[in-house]
């Protein structure tokens, strides 16, 4: 199909803004009488409040309002922002007489400075009767372990008895008979660390009361139609009093999939009846925000000595930490999206997500996938190695294709039954294909040792996902025509960053037969924009988008029917491009958009506009192949990426220029996770490493070389064949770099991140050292 | 409170402001409407409060506003001309370079204060100057390529 907007290099819809300092994030603005909001943080990982006392701060001068749990309506709630039922425990208040994890909130204040808000907070007089803490995943279902959620009015909790936040169980066929008749069986212990979002602009939300009264929560969000939902629901006031704006998001990754401060800046808010504002310092967001589930998993898979994969068993202990938010739901994709990849007969996937004293986890890019794709990849790695069969080949002969119907996926849903996953585009082969042939496989997987330190590899991994929730995530756009023959999009979809806004006015440009500069996008607002899930599970392009597609189709047939009557012919004979309607045939004539617009407005006295709704029972996976080059110090046990090589498959690509910037952003948290980043606590649950010269992400100067390729296919349930791209690259950095640590020096990693101190462990283990 | 008063320049104004001693030059420019200048640490790890002071690229939450008296200030709304945007903003519209665009503005003044002083840099040595710039989106691919793609165009240019 030829485009002339849609699959082109085009800039940012954006772009000028964020270039020249334009005011568009959420703390670009000044309100008059703006408060201070701040959170007193829990000093304990676990504790009863036996007695708060906020006379002193409330006396305090410039203090507006101070909230306890005294104060607030105690309504159970999860944070996650998730789609109407939530299928996440209601576990989590406002503000509670028990804190849970050192960071919780204790009590809020609002004041005329910082300064004095930081002040008041140490004027609240607290006293604790501390509690046993869980610190240790681990220990958290053994007897005697102090339950975390014993509160009786939370509700969907798996066992709180034994702080069980979710237990998931799925089979099909039947694992035990598939192992034996497996003529090669491997089962392995994994380890996975708390890996923070650490998006450049932290947690900000800012409240305040218009004119009319409605509260208006201008906030760092990915999902407002949820936080509004949220919002109403846990300070007891009608969805129609509050407004959410979603401005400029700096980067959310799944962090802001989650109502961390609306609520409580909106209390606040109320309270004091000012304007207030909450934003995280760099430090609460390590003590506060969300995190990646830390889990320890045991991959079991068999094949024959042909190489066919027969069963496959994955059997995970998770933590959610003190709060189930996406607990059930991140953990349930380790499962749905990692196993189906290869086409084993039988597969098996058990998991506890346990409650600890600990940080709270949440939805982070790949969704419980990074995990679960270092596990299986690694133990793939092995079969292949094993079996003397080359590590890409072997995943090419076993892995899920065009036609096949994933039947795990269709019991492992948001939460509850899903639906089935039938593979109507596949461009895994592709990706493996022009990957290898990137980093230069067949030669490197030849290659003689180098003599001396300095070790190099290179090693292979295979992931997907999907793109949206099949048969919960929706979404809709609504389009009205100006009359210079413009149109105005309105688009519940909430751009983070990614370019969500740019990618959606491209298939609405597309749609109309117009050019990019025509369309001009609101999105992410709740009174103006029609209804969206928002920005998670890679649902926008193919969701948002969907619903963009369906609502230009509506509004060009009603141009269309305008410029029918002004060419005197029929809608049929015509044709739109270029900002022109025109006939088809050997002598067309044309009317421009503009002249529509004018004709429909003052003469036939018509608004040419139309909303659409869409959603799919399906979720399209996108593909990706991840080649790693290492170098591996073996003095040090440093390793050293060369090169990494991120071939997706992401159906075509809408915007291929901001595809590829999806790609290489998520491969550097990718290696981040498989490398440096972890946040680590103490004895007693407190973060030792809470900000960006401890916590250690990829600089420019520290990145590889990386590579990016599309690997474009059609997609029939994808606007313009579009299916997803901005996760799935997360999860193959880690399994690859093991597989080339593996490759180089001949050990087996079996925990993230891979510091050079565990290196060096296994390089003595095994007698290479 | 005890309040002073500094001059200065601002993206080439003459500006006059009352500021507490202590008051950071992030916060003074940030509620002056500077609102290009973020704040993403205020411990000077991040490098999204990069601002030009007299040339040189430094993070304004690790200066107090007091000691940018009569010194000149460049903030990245002060890099265009009008509508004619620096080579620089143009590069990183090419390039997709801007994802979220939250350290844009810092990547683009650290790289600027680069091309000022070596029009002609490496990509090493584009990349350790952008070491003091943290993003989360890009992986640095892009930003890295449309700062050697600007610094091709000014070159050109001249």
């Amino acid at each position: 199909m030829s485009t002339t907007v849609v699959g082109k290099n085009l800039r940012k819809v954006d772009g000028v803004k964020l270039v020249t300092g334009g005011a568009a994030f959420t703390d670009d603005i000044q309100l008059p009488g703006l408060l201070y909001g701040k959170i007193l943080p829990s000093p304990h990982a676990h504790a009863r409040i036996v007695r708060i006392d906020a006379t002193r701060a409330r006396a305090l001068a410039g203090v507006h309002a101070v909230l306890t749990y005294k104060d607030v309506p105690r309504v159970p709630h999860t944070t996650a922002g998730q789609a109407w039922p939530e299928p996440s425990p209601y576990d989590t208040y406002l503000l509670d007489s028990k804190v849970r994890f050192v960071g919780d909130r204790v009590a809020a204040v609002a004041a005329e400075t910082r300064a004095i808000a930081g002040k008041a907070l140490g004027l609240i007089e607290v006293e604790y009767e501390v509690l046993p803490a869980v610190l240790d995943m681990e220990q958290a279902m053994a007897p005697g372990a102090a339950v975390i959620h014993d509160e009786p009015d939370s509700t969907k909790i798996f066992d709180r008895q034994r702080n069980i936040a979710g237990y998931i169980l799925r089979e099909i066929g039947n694992v035990e008979e598939g192992f034996r008749e497996c003529d090669l069986v491997i089962e392995r212990e994994f380890r996975t660390g708390r890996q923070q979002h650490c998006a450049i602009e932290p947690h900000v939300s800012i409240a305040w009361l218009d004119a009319d009264a409605r509260l208006v929560i201008r906030t760092s969000t990915q999902v407002p139609y949820h936080t509004r939902r949220q919002c109403a629901q846990i300070l007891q006031i009608p969805v129609s009093r509050i407004r959410v704006v979603k401005p400029r998001i700096g980067g959310g990754f799944g962090g802001k999939q989650e109502m961390l401060l609306e609520d409580i800046t909106g209390a606040l808010a109320l309270a004091a009846r000012r304007p207030v504002k909450i934003e995280f310092t760099r430090t609460e967001e390590f003590y506060m925000a969300r995190t990646r589930h830390p889990q320890i998993l045991r991959m079991k898979m068999g094949a024959k000595r042909d190489g066919t994969i027969v069963a496959s068993q994955m059997t995970v202990l998770a933590t959610t930490g003190a709060y189930g938010s996406h607990a059930s739901t991140v953990q349930g994709n380790t499962g749905s999206k990692v196993l189906p990849l290869y086409r084993a007969q039988h597969m098996r996937f058990e998991c506890h997500v346990v409650y600890t004293n600990t940080p709270v986890a949440g939805a982070f890019r790949g969704y419980g996938c990074p995990q679960g794709f270092f596990a299986q990849e690694s133990v793939v790695d092995e079969l292949a190695n094993e079996l003397r069969m080359d590590p890409v080949e072997f995943r090419r002969r076993n892995a899920i294709r065009l036609g096949d119907i994933d039947r795990l996926s269709a019991q492992l849903g948001e939460g509850r039954e899903g639906l089935p996953r039938v593979i109507r585009s596949c461009g895994l082969s592709q990706c493996l294909d022009r990957g290898a042939a990137a980093i230069g496989w067949e030669r490197k997987r030849k290659a003689r040792p180098r003599p001396g330190h300095l070790k190099r590899g290179v090693g292979v991994s295979c992931t997907m996902q999907g793109s949206g929730i099949a048969g919960i995530d929706w979404a809709s756009a609504f389009l009205k025509m100006n009359e210079d023959g413009s149109f105005y999009l309105q688009a519940g979809a909430s751009d983070v960053g990614g370019g969500a806004d740019t990618v959606l006015s491209q298939i609405a440009a597309e749609t109309l037969g117009v050019t990019l500069d025509k369309i001009v996008i609101t999105s992410g607002d709740t009174d103006i924009t029609p209804f969206d899930v928002g920005a998670y599970a890679s649902s926008t392009t193919i969701i948002s988008g969907g619903a963009v597609r369906k609502a230009a189709e509506k509004v060009r047939a009603q141009a269309l029917a305008v410029a029918a009557r002004m060419l005197d012919t029929a809608p049929e004979n015509l044709t739109c491009g270029a900002n022109l309607v025109s006939t088809v045939g050997a002598h067309p004539k044309s009317v421009t958009m503009t002249d529509i617009a004018m004709q429909a407005m003052y003469k036939d006295k018509l608004q040419i506009m139309d909303g659409a709704s869409h959603y799919n029972t399906d979720s399209p996976p996108p593909f990706c192949a991840t080649f790693a080059e290492v170098e591996v110090d073996t003095e040090t046990g440093q390793v050293r990426v060369v090169h990494l090589v991120s071939a997706v498959d992401p159906g075509t690509a809408i915007n291929p220029m901001q595809a590829e910037g999806q790609v290489e952003g998520a491969v550097a948290q990718g290696i981040g996770y498989a490398l440096t980043e972890e946040l680590l606590l103490d004895e007693l649950g407190r973060p030792r490493n809470p900000n960006f010269l401890d916590y250690k992400m990829f600089t420019a100067k520290d990145m590889p070389k990386l590579t990016a390729i599309l690997a474009e296919t059609d997609e029939p349930l994808g606007p313009y064949g579009a299916k997803s791209i901005s996760e799935v690259p997360i999860n193959g950095p880690a399994p690859a770099i093991a597989n080339a640590i593996y490759h180089a020096v001949g050990i087996r990693i079996r925990k993230l991140p891979i510091r050079p101190e565990d290196v060096l462990r296994e390089l003595r283990a095994a007698g290479n050292l | 409170m005890k309040t002073m008063t500094i001059r200065l320049t601002v993206n080439a104004e003459s500006k006059e402001w009352s500021i507490a001693p202590g008051d950071l030059l992030l916060d003074v420019l940030r509620r002056e409407g500077y609102f290009g200048v973020k704040r993403g640490c205020e411990k000077g790890e991040c490098g999204s409060c990069t601002v030009l002071v007299d040339g040189s690229a430094i993070n304004s939450c690790l200066m107090f506003a007091a000691q940018a008296d009569g010194r000149q200030v460049l903030t990245i709304e002060g890099l265009a001309h009008g509508d004619t945007l620096d080579p620089l903003q143009e590069a990183f519209l090419d390039h997709g370079a801007a994802q979220c665009g939250f350290c844009t503005p810092g990547m683009i003044l650290a790289a600027k204060a680069l091309l000022n002083r070596n029009p002609n840099p490496s990509e090493a040595e584009v990349r350790e100057v952008m070491t003091g710039n943290y993003c989360r989106c890009t992986g640095y691919v892009k930003p890295v390529a449309a700062v050697l793609a600007a610094a091709k165009a000014s070159r050109r240019a001249r």
